[in-house]
């Protein structure tokens, strides 16, 4: 049965935009913060993971790749990845790697650091970036935050190919630190999952 | 009449991610609040499709009392 397509079933061509504009200009990983803002306004002030599930580009780029044109193995993903310790394990590394990311920005600033024209992959690997950066108006630390948030962004895609490859095309949907953290909020906006028991599943309260 | 089985989810695994959401066809499952999803018994028929595409592995197709 096919459903009804919305405008947002296409937002999946955001990720390959995204990626896009970053390869020739830097600058534009400045408008990743929106994948991070918003899902957390619409969590705090909604209640919600609606963004989770309705508007998620990556979410809906990795259904796509591997449901309609079956690059994934679709095998369980492993229980241990599933597990509550590697979800907050892995939230909490990504904290940990994002305010690294966030000092080196901030030494940039002050001066005490020159500005690393390249790509951080796998929180390891530095990738030439150079040809992405023309100056810019603003000050260096502008450049090296957006250097640094591309760099959380083309690795976590990587992982997200990489595991919708090996197991289910969402299985990065398991343990996505934004999904971990939107998911927290709404616990603790909703209460106890008991609570869910008197759910009539009827789909209101997402709409 | 009811099919022999429904979509079950666990809560305490479910990472709400709305997969299940949107391949369920007769719309019987839903996110509860961000928290977890929740299927209604009453509309699921048990076809399973939810079951296959959950990432998590939180829904497993139940017996229905009295039908097992």
């Amino acid at each position: 049965m096919n459903r009804k397509k919305y405008w947002y079933d296409y937002l999946w061509i955001v990720t390959p935009i995204y990626l896009g504009l970053g390869f020739f200009n830097i600058l534009f990983a400045w408008l990743g913060m929106l994948f991070f803002c918003l899902p957390l306004l619409i969590a705090i002030f909604g209640g919600s993971k609606l963004y989770c599930n309705r508007y998620c580009d990556r979410g809906q780029f990795l259904g796509l790749l591997g449901g309609r044109l079956k690059l994934s193995r679709n095998r369980p993903t492993p229980r241990w990845m599933r597990s509550k310790a590697f979800r907050y394990g892995f939230l909490v590394f990504f904290f940990v790697m994002f305010f690294q990311m966030l000092w080196t920005t901030y030494l940039v600033g002050a001066g005490a650091q020159s500005l690393g024209q390249f790509v951080k992959l796998l929180w390891t690997f530095r990738l030439p970036w150079h040809w992405a950066y023309h100056g810019t108006l603003f000050a260096p630390w502008v450049a090296q935050y957006a250097f640094g948030f591309y760099s959380v962004m083309l690795t976590s895609t990587l992982i997200g190919l990489i595991v919708m490859v090996l197991f289910k095309p969402r299985s990065w949907c398991v343990f996505c630190p934004m999904g971990t953290m939107t998911q927290l909020i709404c616990r603790l906006r909703a209460g106890s999952p008991e609570a869910a028991k008197d759910c009539a599943g009827c789909g209101g309260c997402a709409k | 009449m009811p099919s022999k089985r429904f979509a079950l989810v666990d809560p305490a695994y479910c990472v709400a991610c709305g997969c299940c959401v949107k391949v369920c066809p007769l719309s019987a499952i839903a996110v509860w609040r961000g928290v977890t999803a929740q299927a209604d018994p009453s509309r699921c028929v048990g076809c399973g499709k939810c079951v296959r595409e959950c990432p998590a592995g939180t829904i497993s197709l139940t017996e229905r009392e009295g039908q097992a």
